[in-house]
This record gives structure tokens, C-alpha cells and sequence, in this order.
């Protein structure tokens, strides 16, 4: 075993809080996992699956919209080696929702495990299991399913109201009021206003009204999604799955199987990749099913086209923001309508729509009216669900749009424009304290905003100059700039809980158990980070172990931009207990009061210096050597926030448009942000380079689509391109000095702010391009050469 | 039907079916450092080297791989451990599911190539896609990689 590489942080990042001196915190620390995983060494679901597991597939639907008539599986069942074929029938009539989300969920209940009605071409109709794939793939071409197909509906445009209900059943319901009306095909709503908006945009001498239209998009985590299961000695379900959520894998399944939670037991390997895209129980259900009608192991990794076709997208959304602003550019109000397009079930509905609001208004907090609300609609696409960026991505995308839109009719810089209305350090929003993630929100006083700073810098590292946003470098080929400026959260107040134990071992080392879920983020290293800071020690006294709902204390999961801020805070505050109680033990031990002894550098003196006792020997004395006095010290605690400190990031971007082919190419996009305090900097950076390349794909390249019977014609990654090593110039990411009072050694979050701008700032960079505001998404070379057509058209037709 | 495969220097006979990918075939016999991503060859995290090239193993049939020699990062582990160094030490590994097939390709870059600029190496990993990192970082860490070892 190796020491952990460390290293100073790298230019770019700022001097920290000058309070503050870190020995762990604050330093380029190397995964603690990433070597290991670079070797290949077995640690994803897959990898670990037993050898002897039942090989699950799944039959599904062919049909946008059907009812099961009839299953007939005798031909399959006849097949040596197939194990068994479970329908609709086989499973409990529990409406539940997918959602890993807090409880009560606030996504309706409206999916059962298997259903007589299948809702989007993919839906879950049987699931088979045989001891080896090819027989199980030979067994689901062999049963026959007969369909009564129904129409559908694959335009959210027109699900509301219309006569074609997607979720007649009667069983299904919400958990508490979150508007869902499912006889008019809307899953959820919401609405709310602060002053009177109508009143303030009648009133504002400068008015704009820009609609976007983002459109779905896939996850890709590079790990399609994997579980398999087994009943344990005691007879109990062990789930090894790549979920995000544990605790609320395990809830939901108890629903859904009606079992008692202690007879599960979940654990999360390591996982390749999940942006929100594992968020949800997808497969769990199935190899449950399996485990518990055979008594035998059971494995189930979906392929690619599953995860396409089957598992979730980001909710296509149709934004409409209406800005009215003084001349001199202050913004009077805001009006932001959303339609929020969930596809077949309501996963995630309310909450992705409400962020679309309470995480970008806040932003101009100087309004005199703003108003939000909207629907979100079934249709029969796939269900759309958690997605980094959550809403907020969409919101912004139509927020930030219509302000260079401003900008452009003020004749204002567009940085000029932001800087007079944001947000700043002591300031509040009243959007905070009404909007939450599907309930009311919490009030916040903002105690850490750099955003002034982030956008100096970011308009440094671009070069701008707003009278020179565009020039020709070739013939039809021009540069041009565009920005943006994002908010995001930590965690979700009132709502989110992390908790950590530590416990001193022989040895005197330590083992930090973390129900918190590292996505390949690194989480488990920067939560060893701020134990061995607090501890005083090195990286290499904490043994890490994540995620295990027999093993390791309770945490939400991973989402909301929460593990930093809610786990690592839990984290800070087992260790200060932790330390508290090895002192008492030692000062009990050398017969002095507590605080008169010190622990540093892993030694216990006392402050007079006569006695002095190291860790290492009081590891084994209150283990072995004690007595009646032996005992195991450890320190077991909780975090749930009251607020949700907002990160935040001014996005600058430089574009190549050639005006033949409509080709957008990033050439550079710096982004500045302020996450707080980065407990490791490499990896805060890393969280936002990934992030910005997640949002360029999602503005450029990335589109999930469909034919005319709602078959997806993207469902490869042929068909659905991701961003590759050679699409993007540069990507420049800057973190500004920021500390965060209430986040451990002053971190706020820094996992989905990467991804907010993009889609915003390329298009005013596209707009200041060739003057054309595109607002389809995403912008492919058609899309730019029609919108340069149909100016070329506009100006003929005006001469 | 059975086919004989130098796996990391070392002779195995494996059972594989006529039209299977060598991916499965590979997995199956416990060779689990080689990932299975995109079932269609355009994500990369499926590389093995078939005699010291890198070839997507998932779109390459293993009956073709009869009596050829396969490395897999395990077999490449000094190496490997090596490069890792370089790529933990930017965080650029992230979730680690594409690495083992990334750090592969940069291996066999690395033999080839012997001064490739930032365009060269872009393009010649331009299938072995990440989707955590946003490949600035893991363009960091091949860069010094590459300069240390010409120091």
C-alpha cells in the first residue's frame, strides 16, 4: 500500500480563509480508491456479481402505449436452464414511485413493479432469469405477449387535457398535495408570486419575453446500471447495486414487496458514473423479484440501449421568462412559466420544476415582483428523472437567455447588466424562503457569494471587451463571445441528512464509516479529509467505508448537490466528538482533567508537560490492556442543514460558428467559480470541468429522440454523441477564494454548478454570433444554418 | 466451441459461442478489468491490447482472437500503476470505469508515438471517452506523464 499522493494546491486557486491553516483540507489528496480502479481491480457491481446468479433480462414494451392483454411464457419455461418467468401478476398491486428521494416522497405514486399497462416503448413487462445469458436472452424471444395498443401521447405540448389519459388507475396517488390532477395528464404543479408581476411589466419602460426549449437528455454514466442480489445466512435480501441511495433503495423496495426494512440489507460497490442517473430504483426490483421466487443469486446488468431506452432523462422543458427593467437596466420583475415534460411516470416531477425556479430567481434578488409556476405533463416518452443541474439547468438556461436579450435592447453590456442586479454577500431572497424542493423553502441570509470576484476574473481569463464580442477570422467564419452567471445549492435543507461514525482502532488508526455515496466523485476521499484534518492526523489513520445500509450510518445518498456540504459536515462533527471523547478517556487514564490534556501530532500531553501517553499505545490500552476501564471510543453523527449555501459561477465562453455549415465550436470556456472552501481542489475542478462538458454536449451535440410511434432513434452511442476528447478547444476553470461559515472548513458544493451555463452562455454566444437568438435545443449545424436562413430571409423581406 | 487465448502471458482455453465478442468471453473467465460500456465500439472502456495494439474488445470476435496474445491492464499493471500516479494525482480518474481501457490506449500512445503534441494525443484517445472529467484533467496527467518520462 502506498502513501496518498499530496501535493499544494494548483495555481488558479486562491489563497483560503487566512484564519485558516489546513494540513488536509485544501490539498490536492489522491483518491483513495483511484489507483486501484485504474489496475482493474474488481470493484463494481458486476465485477463482484457471483458466479453461480441466475442471469435476468428483461421483455419490454415494443409499444409507446398498451395494455397486456396475455403473457404466454410456456415456450420459454420449456427452455433448459430458465428459472422463471414473472409478470404483472406475480407482483403486489403497491403504487410506489422510482424516485430516491427524502420521505414522503413528493413524486406521485403512480408505477407499480410490473403493470397491466405499459406507458413508453421500453416499460418493464416480464422479467426472466436462466443460469446463463444466452438462455435467457433465447427465453424473452420466446414469450408471447398479446398488446391491445392504444394511442399515445408523445408531445408534452398537448398532454394537457387531452382526452387520451395516461394514469386512468385509481390506485395511485400523492403523498402530500404537489398538484398531481392525473385525469388531466399532469403529474404536478405548482405556482407562486411574490408583488404583482402583471402591474411591474406593465409599469417597466424595457420589457423582454424569451422562451428556450431544452430538450431531454441521457445521463451516459459509462457503467450502465447493475445489481444483483442473494438471501444472506439469516435469510435476509442483500442487494449489491450501483445506486446513488441506499436508504431509499431499501424503503422503496419494502414498499413495493411489502417486506418488513430489516430484511434488506443494500450495499453500493464502487460505481462508474451516475449525474443523477441512479437516483431511482431501475433494476433492484427485478433481481428481487428473482432472488426471492428462486432462492437463488441473481444478476442483471442492463445494456446500453436499456439504459437509453429504459432508465431516465433529463426533463425536457419549454421555459418562457418575461424581464421588465428600467432603462438604466434595473430589473423590476421577473416572470418565469415552465412545461416540464416527465414522460411516462412522475419521477422527480415537482422537485426538478420548482429548482427551475428557486435556484435561478434568487439570483436577481432586487426585483420588485417575481412569479413562477407551470405544469409538469405525462407523456409516453421514457420517464424523465434526477439529473445533475435538476431543473436548475432549464431555469437558467431561460433566465440568462432573456437577460442578454435585455442587454442587447438596453445596448448594455451584458456583464454590466448582471453585476447591477445579483445577488451579493448579506443579501436575501424571498424566492428562498417560499420555494423549496416540493415544499415551502427556508430563508437564508447568503454569507459567502464571490460571484463580483468570479466574474473579474472570468472576464480576464476571456478577454472581454463588450464592444468587440464578435470578429470574422476566415471568411464565413466568425468568433464570438457570450457569458452567463448560475447559482446552485447544497444539499436540501430541513431535508437532507448525512451521518458518519468514527472509531479508534488497535493500531491508532481510525474507521470513518459513511453512509454517504461516492459516484466516482471522490467523495470518500475528501470525507477522510475533513476527519484527518479535525483529528489532527494524516490521510493515511483513516480507513474509509461508504454506503452500506447494514454497516454504515444513515445518509440520504448522493444528489442535491449534498455530499460535501450535509455528509462532510457530519463528518467534521464526528470528529470533534471523536476528539472530545479520546480526551476524556486519556485525561480518566493520567488521572487530569480534560482540558488539561492536548492532542496533536497523534500524542496526548498533558499542558504541564509532566505526562504524555500516543495514540498508538492508548489504541491497544483501552482494547487489551485497561481492565474494566476498556472500551471502544467512538463517536457516531447527524447533519441536516437549515439552509442550503448556494454555489455560484460566471461562465464565459468563446465560440467558432462557420456560417456554411452552421458548426458551433467551443474554442474556450473559462468558468470562475465559488464553491467555498475546496476540500481537495483537484477534485472541485474536475467535478466543474466535467460538469462544463456535460452542459456543452447538452447545448451542441446531445438529443434524445424519437420516431412517430415513440420509438427512440437515439438509443446508441452511435446515435447519441457525448462529447469526445476532440470536440471541445479548451476548458478553463478558475476557483475563487470563498469561505462558507456554516460548511465544514468552509465548503459549500461544487457537483452540478458546472453544469449550468453552458446551454445559456453558447447561445448568447450564437446570438452575438449572427444576431440570432436559437432557443431549440440542442444547436446542431441544421439548427444554426435555418436560423441564419430565416434572418436572411427577415432582412430581405424588411429592405 | 473452445479457442486458446494468451491472456497476459499466460495460456488459457476459454468455452465462447461463434458470434460472441471477446469482451464476454474475457469477463466470463474472470478478466473483469475489462469493462463492458456501450455494447457498439464508440466508447473505448472495453480496450485490451491483441498483440500490443489496442482493439475494442467488445467489438471483436473472440473466435478471432484464437491463439493471440491479449493484455489487459493487469497484464500492463507496472506500467499502469505508473500513469495512475499521474491521473489520481489530477483527480482526472473520477469514477474509474473508463480507466482501465483509457490508460491502455495511453500505454500503447505512449510506445508509438514518441513526442505527440496536446492535437496528436487528443486524436489518437479520442475514442476512449470519459464522461466525469471533462478530459482537461486526464489531458494534465498524460502531459507530465509524458514529460516525466523524457526528464
Amino acid at each position: 500500500m502506498r502513501d496518498y499522493h499530496t501535493s499544494m494546491p494548483p495555481a488558479g486557486t486562491k489563497e483560503l480563509d487566512a484564519t485558516q491553516k489546513f494540513n488536509v483540507v485544501a490539498h490536492n489528496i489522491s483518491k483513495v480508491d483511484g489507483e486501484g480502479l485504474v489496475l482493474g481491480r474488481p470493484a463494481y457491481t458486476d465485477d463482484l456479481a457471483p458466479q453461480n446468479a441466475l442471469y435476468v433480462k428483461l421483455v419490454r414494451s415494443p409499444h409507446a402505449f398498451a395494455r397486456i392483454l396475455s403473457i404466454d411464457a410456456s415456450e420459454a419455461l420449456k427452455l433448459p436452464g430458465v428459472a422463471c418467468v414473472l409478470t404483472w401478476k406475480d407482483c403486489p398491486r403497491i403504487p410506489i414511485t422510482r424516485a430516491g428521494q427524502g420521505n414522503p416522497e413528493p413524486s406521485p405514486h403512480d408505477r407499480f413493479i410490473l403493470d397491466e399497462y405499459v406507458r413508453y416503448v421500453g416499460d418493464e413487462v416480464a422479467v426472466v432469469a436462466a443460469e446463463d445469458e444466452a438462455t435467457a436472452e433465447k427465453a424473452v424471444s420466446l414469450i408471447k405477449v398479446d398488446y391491445q395498443v392504444l394511442e399515445p401521447i408523445l408531445d408534452f405540448e398537448k398532454a394537457l387535457d387531452n382526452p387520451i389519459i395516461i394514469h386512468p388507475e385509481p390506485e395511485i396517488h400523492e403523498m402530500f398535495p404537489i398538484g398531481f390532477e392525473p385525469k388531466r395528464n399532469i403529474a404536478a404543479a405548482y405556482h407562486m408570486e411574490i408583488g404583482d408581476v402583471e402591474q411591474e411589466l406593465a409599469a417597466s419602460p424595457v420589457t423582454v419575453e424569451t422562451t428556450v426549449h431544452t430538450q431531454a437528455q441521457q445521463h451516459v454514466a459509462l457503467e450502465p446500471h447493475t445489481a444483483f442480489s442473494y438471501l444472506d445466512v439469516q435469510g435476509r435480501l442483500v442487494i449489491v447495486t450501483s445506486t446513488q441511495n441506499p436508504w431509499h433503495t431499501r424503503r422503496l423496495l419494502g414498499l413495493a414487496f411489502q417486506m418488513p426494512l430489516r430484511q434488506i440489507r443494500i450495499v453500493k460497490p464502487r460505481i462508474g458514473g451516475g449525474f443523477g442517473g441512479k437516483q431511482h430504483i431501475h433494476i433492484e426490483p427485478y433481481v428481487a423479484m428473482v432472488t426471492m421466487k428462486t432462492g437463488k443469486p441473481a444478476r442483471l446488468a442492463l445494456t446500453r440501449r436499456e439504459v437509453f431506452e429504459a432508465t431516465f432523462t433529463r426533463h425536457e422543458m419549454r421555459v418562457k421568462v418575461r424581464l421588465g427593467a428600467d432603462p438604466n437596466g434595473v430589473l423590476r420583475a421577473i416572470d418565469m412559466q415552465v412545461l416540464s415534460n416527465t414522460g411516462a411516470y412522475g419521477e422527480h416531477a415537482l422537485t426538478t420544476f420548482m429548482v427551475a425556479g428557486s435556484k435561478t430567481l434568487p439570483l436577481y434578488n432586487k426585483v420588485k415582483a417575481v412569479r413562477f409556476g407551470g405544469h409538469v405533463v405525462y407523456t409516453n416518452k421514457v420517464s424523465a428523472g434526477a439529473y445533475r443541474g435538476y431543473g436548475a439547468i432549464q431555469g437558467l438556461t431561460g433566465l440568462e437567455s432573456a437577460m442578454d436579450e435585455l442587454a442587447h435592447k438596453l445596448g448594455m453590456d451584458p456583464v454590466e447588466l448582471r453585476r447591477k442586479n445579483m445577488l451579493h454577500e448579506g443579501e436575501t431572497s424571498e424566492v428562498f424562503r417560499i420555494m423549496g424542493e416540493g415544499t415551502e423553502g427556508v430563508a437564508m441570509i447568503i454569507e459567502s457569494c464571490k460571484l463580483e470576484e468570479c466574474i473579474r476574473r472570468g472576464k480576464e481569463l476571456i478577454g472581454w471587451d463588450p464592444e468587440h464580442l464578435v470578429r470574422e477570422v476566415a471568411p464565413g467564419r466568425v468568433r464570438a463571445k457570450g457569458m452567463a452567471i448560475a447559482m446552485q445549492g447544497s444539499g436540501i435543507p430541513l431535508i437532507d441528512m448525512g451521518s458518519a461514525r468514527i472509531e479508534l482502532q488497535d493500531g491508532g488508526f481510525f474507521k470513518l464509516h459513511v453512509g454517504a455515496t461516492d459516484l466516482g466523485t471522490g467523495s470518500d476521499t475528501i470525507l477522510a479529509q475533513i476527519a484527518a484534518e479535525e483529528l489532527g492526523v494524516d490521510m493515511n489513520d483513516i480507513v474509509i467505508h461508504s454506503s452500506d445500509t447494514d454497516h454504515t450510518p444513515f445518509d440520504v445518498g448522493a444528489y442535491a448537490s449534498s455530499t460535501t456540504y450535509v455528509s462532510g459536515s457530519a463528518v467534521l462533527r464526528a470528529a470533534r466528538s471523536l476528539k472530545q471523547k479520546l480526551i476524556e478517556a486519556v485525561s480518566q487514564k493520567l488521572g487530569v482533567r480534560p482540558q488539561d490534556v492536548t492532542f496533536e501530532d497523534k500524542m496526548f500531553r498533558t499542558v504541564d508537560g509532566s505526562k504524555e501517553l500516543s495514540l498508538n499505545d492508548f489504541s491497544y490500552d483501552t482494547l487489551y490492556h485497561d481492565g474494566t476501564n476498556m472500551k471502544t471510543i467512538e463517536a457516531t453523527e447527524s447533519f441536516s442543514g437549515d439552509k442550503s449555501p448556494p454555489p455560484y459561477l460566471a461562465a464565459f465562453v468563446e465560440i467558432e460558428l462557420d456560417k456554411e455549415t452552421g458548426k458551433v465550436d467551443v474554442v474556450n470556456y473559462v468558468a470562475v467559480a465559488d464553491v467555498g472552501t475546496p476540500i481537495n481542489p483537484n477534485l472541485a475542478k474536475i467535478q466543474l470541468e466535467g460538469g462544463l462538458l456535460q452542459g456543452i454536449g447538452m447545448a451542441l451535440y446531445e438529443d434524445v429522440r424519437y420516431s412517430d410511434k415513440g420509438h427512440m432513434l437515439s438509443h446508441n452511442m452511435m446515435t447519441y454523441t457525448i462529447p469526445s476528447r476532440e470536440d471541445v478547444g479548451r476548458i478553463t476553470v478558475e476557483l475563487v477564494n470563498s469561505y462558507e461559515p456554516s460548511g465544514p472548513f468552509g465548503a459549500k458544493s461544487a457537483g452540478e454548478i458546472g453544469i449550468d451555463t453552458p446551454p445559456a452562455a453558447i447561445a448568447n454566444a450564437i446570438r452575438n454570433a449572427i444576431g440570432v437568438r436559437l432557443t431549440q435545443y440542442p444547436f446542431t449545424p441544421e439548427r444554426v444554418l435555418m436560423a441564419l436562413r430565416q434572418a436572411e430571409k427577415d432582412r430581405k423581406g424588411q429592405a | 466451441m473452445i479457442i486458446t487465448l494468451y491472456i497476459n502471458g499466460k495460456k488459457e482455453s476459454v468455452e465462447c459461442q461463434p458470434g460472441e465478442m471477446l469482451t464476454e468471453v474475457l469477463r466470463r473467465a474472470g478478466y473483469v478489468e475489462v469493462k463492458k460500456g456501450c455494447d457498439t465500439g464508440n466508447c473505448g472502456v472495453c480496450t485490451v491490447l491483441l498483440e500490443g495494439k489496442p482493439v475494442l474488445s467488445c467489438s471483436y470476435l473472440a473466435v478471432r482472437a484464437d491463439g493471440k496474445h491479449i493484455t489487459t491492464i493487469q497484464g500492463a499493471a507496472k506500467e499502469a500503476e505508473e500513469f495512475a500516479h499521474f491521473l489520481t494525482a489530477e483527480g482526472a480518474d473520477q469514477c474509474g470505469f473508463c480507466a482501465p481501457g483509457f490508460a491502455l490506449t495511453v500505454l500503447a500512445m505512449k510506445k508509438e508515438m514518441p513526442n505527440p503534441s496536446e492535437g496528436e494525443i487528443r486524436h489518437y484517445l479520442a475514442g476512449n471517452l470519459c464522461r466525469c472529467s471533462g478530459y482537461e484533467g486526464q489531458i494534465r496527467a498524460i502531459k507530465k506523464y509524458l514529460e516525466a518520462d523524457h526528464a
